[in-house]
């Protein structure tokens, strides 16, 4: 069904526990076709939200929840001031997924968890209490931080990734009106209910995310890893944004991507290293800190040295390209 | 096995009337709310150029260009494009004649199977809009260019949400760079 | 390159490059597949797969999907008809409450719509009586067991001499084990057939690669009279070898067609779906032991195979044929064991055999050849066989040497540095590799053609055969052309009909070698009878003549590829930046689809080596990455420069055209280059495949 504008989108919601916002379809449908999502009503709000990307009063910029990622990622205020982010949606998906999938949709995709996706196995994001088969199953793809015993699933979002890093807002609507939400809140950690990917309620719609008006973003970066050279989910990916001065780092954001149930923001790295020389042996001892709380499981542990790897790496060339 | 009502409304198949515009022709309709673009033109519509290789958006078989814009056709839904203006690889021939891609395609025999085929193809042409309109892609060195070039790299990476099985890959390159340097 | 056939009139058209006859329909997407085909009324098939790889179906209850508008029945082992041949325990379905492996059919939903099988299918309530599978591969188990005989009949183990003295009194020895995972076909086409019952005859719009082996089959099935059953197969989206052998859909298919009598039976399968019960590879695990003189001359070579099959219905992959004839030797065994297990049935994937077991094969060479300090070029040079040591026959032609003195030009192989870990540029470690490629020229039986003059010009050519993207359609033709001294828009061809006369499947690269022959047989017989001015209506028919030659030669193709690969330092990425393919296949009839065959090949090569693997869960007996998102094939951006080219080479004694069959080749050893490049950039050996970034990285 079409709703006429945004509070009637939220409202229908409200009323049908069984119903779903539609936007690009890119993960919905993916999902419908396996019986994984079930609504019984789609609204589709492809034409409610806005599909621009604005410059905000403070100097930041608005991006609408409709903005396909394609159209993101090439716009040019993006591509200049929030590089990572360009660079994000470009590791992502396919040219023809990034036409049709959009900003909001992009946040809210669920995990790529082979045992999510088969409605033959059991999977307590899918069915709470029916227990994890990825923890003693094949887990090469999943979680080394942050991970409960009911869950070790991997947010897949490259996007969201680079908004973590970029210290985004979400904004959304919801029956009793607007709220902000720093990105780094709205995806959960698993922990005892793996089946809440956000903290959003069921009626709550996303319509659109402010970038602050941090000058430092400009220089940004996302690296992603993947098997092949393209068209793949990211084994590990880091975003990452550096202010560097007279060789000390001033400022830093770090996240990371394919290592945990929400896009991870490095924060304990960016403490180590905030004030400190933009060293590699900093930037090495930064990763290791913030690694070392990782639980790797049977097939995973290699991403512990890949994920500080690429933090390394990643560091290293913005800190010599600024 | 997973039980679910997923896709009924009040118990009964819920159908829509739809208008699409494919490789310029009207087109009126009739879909179950559930059908895809894909299936809205190979079942109920006959065109079977775009083809359904896994009907997840994971291979790009399905490739049409949606509004100017190419996308896969197996994920969206015909409801919800209403109205729109399809191409496919049928449509791109003018009086008989192959499109420049086509024989390009022909050429440098850039299929084997050819199952792929019209979906590359289309694709392709997507791609070279988007590269006209200057928009990056994952291989660009400088994010900011004013001007995309359209090297090897930068067309293979353009192409990966294309699959050949056959491998056509390296004939591909060669095809759709022929018609992109002229 | 020869552009002249032996025994033809003018020769002029076998070896020109000319476009695909069916180019401009596959770029318009107008060239019809299984499912294309226009039938009214169409009802759609939706399968129901067990969920327990051992046990029997205990109930199914069917009632709410039943009740759904638009479903017109549910079939089940309960409805199901009386296959009339029941013997074959992977193709006989639906007979009784049987589980033999996860993913099995047990029953279908026939629907108006797609939409609704799906939904319907959904709603099929199923429970079981679950006994505990096993679905563990490994090579330690103690019930291992000895096949008969491998798949194409060849023997399952050979022995020349005493190998393990060899190997113990050898100044140089290796002893190393490979292993590569399950892999799918997975061509872009999924299985598909369209089944139209009316009135006792039955139409199948089938997407295999042979018409004729489906009819058989499906008559064998049903109790048939073969002449009351039709395969049409215009276009095939792909098979690489799950389309050889027939599988369990097309039996579901039929059985629909049959209960639901009436109206047209449509069923493909979703991606989803073809992981579970149309073949695969089996996963192999490899041990090659090579003993060599203080010269590099082999003394000892082994190779023992341990594969699976599943416990219904044995396939034993041929996988150490290739080392049987690759290299001169002194000592020689090889083995083959199986495990039987509770899975779905492996079956033909490109190159069965020769794919896994020169990747372990030309691996071992490498190893070997570094630890006899020699190049692995010239380790090879001095391991060139004079005879096929198994059947003591000369080779009907062999240019291995000529391709790897070719490639190392073509490659700028000379003056390579062998020192591991030497070249970086930036982050990333460059090395370079070489391997052999062997594939065998096979002979399948029971192809005919028929040539009918038309009156205008023109000569009507009929043979079932099947293009799967190998260019049967122009190759046929070109080859037809020159059998009759006609130019090509004067040949007719029609292929992929069993209204046609029989041919054998598209598999085992032997279309070109059996179809070919009988279309020069065909003509020879034709011009016999009825000159070079025939009347409208003058026909001949002839099949695949013997060819007494097999009996006097060993024939097979032979190739040599290189590869650069570059891995990164900090991530363990593989790329692969350019690879050179060099082929011995005797002529080629049109060299533009040639180069198709071989990048296909190599490609598959690629990406055997560095992506394919289906993960089994054994907890549960399935395939659980089971789409293209997951299971990982090359995109346009994994593959760079590939560099193709072959030698000449006159074979007259493989069939008249001088053709060496070309479809699988190219899958033949390239992993095995690969492999190599990246141990010579990295100093790490992957012994097992695929060469993922979790391997590399430290």
């Amino acid at each position: 069904m079409r709703a006429h504008d945004v509070e009637g989108a939220v409202a229908a919601l409200a009323e049908a526990p069984n119903a779903e916002f539609l936007a690009g379809g890119t993960n919905l449908v993916d999902l419908m076709k396996l019986g994984v999502e079930t609504p019984d009503v789609l609204v589709d709000v492809r034409r409610l939200t806005s599909d621009r990307v604005e410059d905000l009063e403070d100097g930041g910029l608005r991006v609408g929840a409709a903005v396909p990622n394609s159209v993101l990622a090439a716009d040019r205020k993006v591509r200049t001031r929030y590089p990572a982010l360009s660079q994000a949606l470009l590791a992502g998906a396919s040219g023809q997924l990034r036409n049709l999938a959009t900003t909001g949709g992009n946040l809210l995709q669920r995990t790529r968890c082979v045992y999510f996706y088969d409605t033959t196995t059991p999977c307590n994001k899918r069915e709470p209490g029916s227990g994890c088969s990825a923890i003693e199953g094949h887990n090469k793809n999943h979680a080394i931080l942050g991970s409960s015993e009911h869950c070790v699933a991997t947010h897949p979002s490259d996007m969201a990734v680079a908004m973590a890093a970029l210290d985004a807002f979400v904004n959304v609507l919801g029956p009793d009106g607007d709220r902000r939400i720093p990105i780094e809140d709205l995806h959960r950690l698993p922990g005892d209910e793996p089946q809440r990917d956000t903290i959003l309620e069921h009626c709550e719609l996303i319509t659109s995310v402010d970038l602050p008006p941090l000058r430092f973003l400009s220089n940004s970066k996302y690296r992603k890893v993947r098997e092949r050279a393209s068209y793949a989910f990211a084994l590990v990916s880091v975003a990452a944004a550096l202010d560097v001065e007279d060789g000390v780092v001033r400022d830093i954001r770090i996240a990371l991507g394919g290592v945990a149930h929400k896009p991870w923001r490095a924060t304990k790295a960016e403490e180590t290293l905030r004030g400190e020389p933009a060293s590699e042996e900093n930037f090495r001892a930064a990763a290791e800190i913030e690694l070392e709380d990782a639980e790797p499981l049977r097939d995973n542990a290699f991403k512990v040295p890949l994920a500080r790897n690429v933090m390394v790496r990643t560091l290293l060339e913005l800190s010599e390209e600024r | 096995m997973g039980q679910h009502n997923g896709w009924l409304r009040k118990g009964r198949i819920v159908d829509a009337e739809i208008t699409l515009r494919v490789d310029g022709a009207e087109r009126r309709l009739t879909v179950d709310t559930r059908t895809t673009l894909l299936d809205a033109l190979r079942e109920r519509l006959g065109i079977t150029s775009p083809k359904k290789g896994c009907d997840h958006g994971q291979c790009g078989a399905c490739t049409l260009l949606l509004d100017g814009r190419r996308v896969n056709s197996c994920l969206a839904l015909a409801v919800a494009y209403d109205g729109s203006e399809i191409i496919t690889a049928e449509g791109l021939a003018e009086n008989g004649q192959l499109h420049p891609l086509q024989r390009a395609f022909v050429e440098h025999d850039g299929y084997q199977c050819g199952y792929c085929t019209p979906g590359q193809i289309v694709s392709a042409l997507g791609m070279l809009d988007e590269a006209e309109a200057g928009w990056p892609s994952h291989v660009t060195e400088d994010l900011n260019v004013e001007e995309i070039v359209l090297d090897d790299e930068e067309i293979r990476e353009r192409m990966s949400g294309n699959l050949c099985r056959c491998a056509a890959y390296a004939n591909i390159v060669p095809a759709i760079r022929e018609v992109s340097d002229r | 390159m020869s552009t002249t056939a032996p025994g033809s009139a003018t020769g002029t058209v076998i070896g020109a490059p000319l476009d695909r006859i069916d180019g401009p329909q596959k770029v318009t997407g107008t060239a019809p597949y299984a499912y294309e085909h226009h039938v009214d009324n169409p009802l759609y098939l939706y399968p129901l797969h067990s969920d327990i790889a051992r046990g029997r179906v205990a109930r199914i209850d069917a009632g709410e999907a039943e009740a759904l508008p638009g479903v017109i029945a549910v079939i089940s082992h309960h409805n199901a008809p009386t296959l009339a041949d029941t013997r074959d325990r992977e193709l006989a379905i639906l007979q009784s409450d049987e589980i033999s492996f996860r993913g099995q059919y047990i029953g279908a939903v026939v629907a108006e719509t797609f939409e609704v099988a799906r939904h319907a299918a959904n709603l099929v309530s199923i429970s079981y009586d679950e006994d505990r599978h096993d679905a563990t591969f490994t090579p330690d188990r103690d019930d291992l067991y000895t096949p008969e005989q491998l798949n194409a009949g060849f023997p399952t183990d050979t022995e020349e001499g005493d190998v393990d003295r060899a190997f113990s009194s050898a100044a140089v020895t290796m002893d190393e084990t490979y292993t590569t995972p399950v892999e799918h076909n997975n061509p872009m086409e999924p299985h598909t057939s369209v089944a139209v019952w009316e009135a006792g005859d039955l139409t199948l719009y089938e997407s295999t690669q042979g018409t004729h082996s489906v009819r058989r089959l499906v008559a064998k099935l049903f109790g048939l009279d073969r002449e009351r059953v039709r395969v049409v197969t215009l276009h095939v989206g792909g098979g690489f070898g799950s389309k050889g052998l027939p599988h369990a859909n097309t039996v579901l298919a039929v059985i629909a067609a049959q209960v639901v009598e009436g109206r047209p039976i449509k069923f493909a399968l979703t991606r989803q779906q073809m992981f579970s019960c149309v073949g695969y590879r089996t996963p192999t695990v490899q041990r090659i032991r090579l003993g060599a003189d203080e010269n590099g001359r082999l003394t000892a070579t082994s190779h023992d195979v341990v594969e699976q099959t599943a416990k219904i219905k044995e396939f034993a992959e041929q996988t150490a044929y290739a080392t049987r004839t690759m290299y001169a030797t002194e000592t020689r065994r090889t083995t083959h064991r199986l495990a039987a297990l509770d899975v779905s049935v492996p079956s033909w994937m490109r190159a069965p055999g020769e794919a896994p077991g020169m990747y372990a094969l030309e691996s071992a060479m490498d190893e070997m050849a570094i630890k006899c300090n020699l190049d692995p070029i010239e380790f090879r040079i001095r391991n060139e066989p004079e005879l096929d040591a198994e059947t003591g026959l000369p080779y009907s032609s062999r240019n291995l040497v000529a391709c790897l003195r070719e490639g190392a030009e073509r490659f700028g192989w000379e003056g390579r540095d062998p020192t591991l870990r030497a070249r970086q540029e930036g982050r990333w470690l460059v090395g370079t590799g070489v391997a052999s490629g062997i594939y065998p020229v096979f002979r399948l039986p029971g192809s005919k053609v028929r040539i009918s003059y038309r009156g205008d010009g023109r000569y009507a050519m009929e043979i079932g055969a099947v293009d799967i993207g190998t260019g049967a359609w122009t190759a046929l033709t070109q080859i037809a052309a020159d059998a009759l001294g006609v130019g090509v828009e004067s040949i007719n061809l029609s292929i992929g009909d069993t209204d046609l006369p029989s041919a054998s499947v598209a598999g085992g690269s032997s279309g070109i070698t059996v179809w070919g022959s009988a279309i020069f047989e065909a003509a020879r017989a034709f011009r016999e009878r009825h000159g070079d001015d025939p009347a409208a209506g003058d026909t001949a028919e002839a099949g695949t003549p013997d060819n007494p030659d097999t009996e006097n030669y060993s024939m097979h193709a032979f190739a040599a590829y290189f590869a650069e690969a570059r891995v990164n330092e900090d991530t363990g990425e593989v790329r692969v930046p350019r690879m050179t393919g060099v082929f011995a296949v005797g002529n080629v009839i049109n060299p533009k689809m040639a180069r198709s065959q071989f990048i296909g090949g190599m490609t598959m090569g690629l990406s055997m080596a560095l992506h394919e693997e289906s993960l089994v869960d054994p907890r549960f007996g399935h395939v659980v990455n089971h789409d293209f998102a997951e299971y990982h094939i090359p995109t346009n951006a994994d593959v760079g420069e590939m560099d193709v080219t072959w030698v000449d080479e006159d074979d007259p004694h493989v069939n008249p055209m001088g053709t060496k069959g070309i479809g699988e080749i190219g899958i033949c050893g390239s992993p095995a280059a690969i492999a190599n490049a990246v141990y010579h950039a990295t100093g790490i050996r992957v012994r097992d495949l695929p060469i993922t970034p979790d391997k590399l990285i430290h």
